[in-house]
């Protein structure tokens, strides 16, 4: 019976683990879906990329209120964790603050979780407010209704309730250290749950011990359940933004990708000795490639990465000139799209003894409409807003691809325009001998 | 106009076994509208003035493809772009400036793959260069202390992070610089990129031109100052629908340099 604690500690942390280990799987499963894009070039700037944007937030900051409190939740999250360490070993062996032996290294680091943790209570404090008091525009658009508002609501109070377990643990804890109980050897520095325990003046030490250990339990549960939960949310960005700002792109921002798969049979055109009436190739039996996309496995495994990684923040679509003019086109709702789609796409999969069996459905239409694709004017703020590498109008460029290659449906202004540009050289009706009469004309 | 401007094609020099220092794509828009021509002239008349040897391809050249490209025809676009760099390529082109920030994008970034390596420059950073080598000089001051706002092109400034050469300019114009709310990297796009100039807007409460506009005329400018042809078309209109067209001047930087040379 003395290991019950651990093996019971064990029991639980294996659990975690291991169901979050299956999300992980599957996550990487449904990301793999992408096509294949080559990134292994420059590595150099790519973890340079990594360590400024992501590690170093450098792009959270541009908004000065919002980037501050982040950076405080961020290295919260991050410090924070040293003592989960602690936590697990001391579940493990069944010991209690494993590390104090680190004497005033130990003070000075449970007094820094401690003041991290009330900065976090207080950032997490002020989220909340901009979320549902202050009603900042961006968390408002239609896009957030329903489970998007709910979620990020929930992630604040599970980190609130996170932050107060720990302060409570520590409390009691420093509250037994006063009174030599057994065990709680005098250990750590607690400059704000000192201010809790005179609450807990008064009770027995039994039921002290008690309280201490249902919060250090709680506290452990809660962090493996919030682990768990990631995956459901839109969270996963304390673990995806690493990876997707060094995948990120690094091409000037004006730079669209050229389909090779156009190149060949541009220069096959080009080419005055190729001959029209050739035989196709023997091997030539691979179904053509299909332009552009108009689901989510004909997008990039990048383009899936980066669907996972957004946190709908919406500083995309707040700086976005359609939406800020009322279009329907939100690039945060183009990135919750794609997750959304690629989630379903999964779940079919699983379902179906990992084969997709078609569903009647797609990323056009059925999540993305035309006219918000119409709508983009592929300015580029969007791709700059994003704190960590998102590129919304690549995806809005791929199926802009599909629309006007596979389906010849774009807008007839613009079908007009290619013509032109098709007939005469100009996106207007001019004749290209004309064009230097400019040189002539007073 | 004070001197017949001199405009010299590829094939002219290529046939009196002569190369320009640069090639001028006039693009589409400088070639065939009427407001976007008159940047043309202007910018014509600095190169003249400056004594740039400069050559147009005139009739040789064609759409870069960018307004197909953005509306997701590739195969037009690399069609377009196949041309003109085997055009381009002939006369063994290697610096190209333009004033279209469009075609500027289009040639500088998406035209290397497929064949077409050229030094391209938006033509603020070359009339900067010209500057910098006291090849062209400014006199004057007769835009001294007025009061002019800058607005960013998306294609220069977030798409190749050209912010600084128009700005530079601007300066030596003696004029009063003065941002708008969103600028620079956050700059507001005028409405027209994407291809967006050839079609109508979708369904919203507002033109993007308009919004634009209104971030402009918060900073009472008496001239915009731009640096891409549609995004002049697009803040004129805007202008127009705010009847103040009588205030507000919207031009172009070359224009504004040859406006000040007296050209």
């Amino acid at each position: 019976m003395e290991y019950l604690p651990n093996i019971i500690f064990v029991v639980v942390l294996t659990a975690g683990i291991g169901f979050f280990a299956k999300n992980v799987k599957r996550l990487s499963r449904n990301i793999k879906l992408g096509r294949d894009v080559d990134v292994s070039d420059n590595t150099g700037q790519r973890w340079k990329n990594m360590a400024r944007i992501a590690l170093g937030q450098s792009k959270m900051v541009v908004r000065p209120i919002a980037g501050f409190l982040h950076i405080i939740v961020y290295v919260g999250f991050i410090i924070i964790n040293i003592e989960v360490v602690e936590i697990i070993l001391d579940g493990i062996l069944g010991t209690h603050r494993l590390f104090a032996p680190l004497g005033i290294v130990y003070d000075g680091l449970i007094g820094s979780f401690e003041i991290l943790a009330l900065l976090v209570i207080v950032a997490v404090t002020i989220f909340w407010v901009r979320r549902n008091i202050i009603r900042i525009k961006r968390f408002i658009k239609p896009e957030m209704a329903g489970w998007p508002k709910k979620d990020g609501n929930l992630i604040l109070y599970i980190e609130l309730v996170l932050m107060t377990l720990f302060l409570t643990m520590n409390g009691a804890d420093y509250q037994l250290q006063q009174m030599g109980a057994a065990h709680y050897t005098e250990a750590g520095m607690f400059p704000v749950s000192q201010f809790i325990a005179p609450l807990f003046q008064g009770m027995s030490m039994s039921s002290l011990i008690l309280l201490e250990r249902t919060a250090w339990w709680l506290h452990i549960i809660g962090i493996l359940c919030f682990l768990n939960y990631l995956y459901y949310s839109k969270h996963l960005h304390i673990l995806l933004a690493f990876p997707n700002t060094y995948y990120g792109k690094l091409a000037p921002k004006g730079q669209f990708k050229n389909l090779d798969a156009v190149t060949a049979e541009v220069k096959l055109m080009m080419d005055p000795s190729a001959d029209p009436f050739a035989a196709p190739a023997e091997d030539d039996t691979a179904e053509p490639a299909k332009f552009g996309a108009s689901d989510v496995t004909d997008l990039s495994w990048v383009q899936l990465l980066n669907s996972y990684t957004c946190t709908e923040c919406g500083r995309c679509t707040d700086e976005c000139p359609a939406n800020q003019t009322g279009k329907k086109l939100s690039p945060r709702k183009i990135m919750m799209d794609t997750r959304d789609r690629l989630e379903e796409v999964g779940k079919n999969i699983d379902a179906n003894k990992g084969q997709f069996v078609d569903d009647g459905k797609q990323l056009l239409d059925g999540y993305i409409s035309r006219e918000e694709l119409w709508a983009c004017t592929t300015c580029n703020a969007c791709v700059q807003a994003c704190p960590v590498s998102i590129d919304p109008l690549s995806i809005i460029m791929d199926m802009r691809q599909y629309l006007v290659m596979e389906e010849s449906a774009a807008p007839t202004d613009l079908n007009n325009m290619m013509g032109n540009v098709e007939n005469n050289g100009a996106p207007w009706p001019f004749n290209q001998m004309d064009r230097l009469n400019w040189a002539k004309e007073e | 106009m004070a001197n017949e401007l001199k405009v010299p094609t590829m094939a002219e020099l290529f046939a009196a076994g002569q190369k320009p220092e640069v090639l001028f794509w006039v693009g589409c828009a400088g070639s065939f509208d009427d407001r976007a021509k008159k940047i043309t002239k202007a910018f014509v008349q600095l190169l003249n003035k400056a004594n740039v040897s400069f050559a147009v391809l005139g009739t040789e050249e064609s759409c870069t493809g960018d307004p197909a490209k953005r509306s997701g025809n590739e195969f037009l676009f690399q069609m377009q772009a196949v041309t003109n760099i085997e055009v381009m390529n002939a006369y063994g082109i290697n610096k190209i400036v333009t004033a279209c920030p469009h075609c500027f994008n289009t040639i500088k970034n998406e035209y290397p793959g497929l064949g077409g390596h050229y030094e391209v420059v938006h033509h603020t950073q070359f009339l900067k260069t010209l500057f910098d080598d006291n090849r062209i000089t400014l006199e004057g001051g007769k835009f001294k202390g007025k009061r002019i706002t800058y607005h960013d092109p998306c294609y220069l400034g977030r798409a190749n992070n050209v912010y600084e050469a128009p700005r530079d300019l601007i300066r030596k114009l003696d004029a009063e610089l003065i941002e708008m709310k969103s600028c620079k990297e956050k700059g507001l796009c005028c409405g027209a990129g994407g291809a967006q100039m050839f079609k109508e807007p979708e369904k919203g409460d507002k033109d993007i031109n308009i919004e634009r506009t209104e971030q402009a005329m918060e900073t009472k400018p008496e001239i915009i100052a731009a640096g891409c042809p549609f995004c002049n078309t697009m803040m004129t209109d805007g202008v127009k629908n705010k009847e103040k067209e009588g205030d507000i001047a919207v031009m172009d930087i070359a224009e504004l340099m040859a406006s000040a040379e007296d050209l």
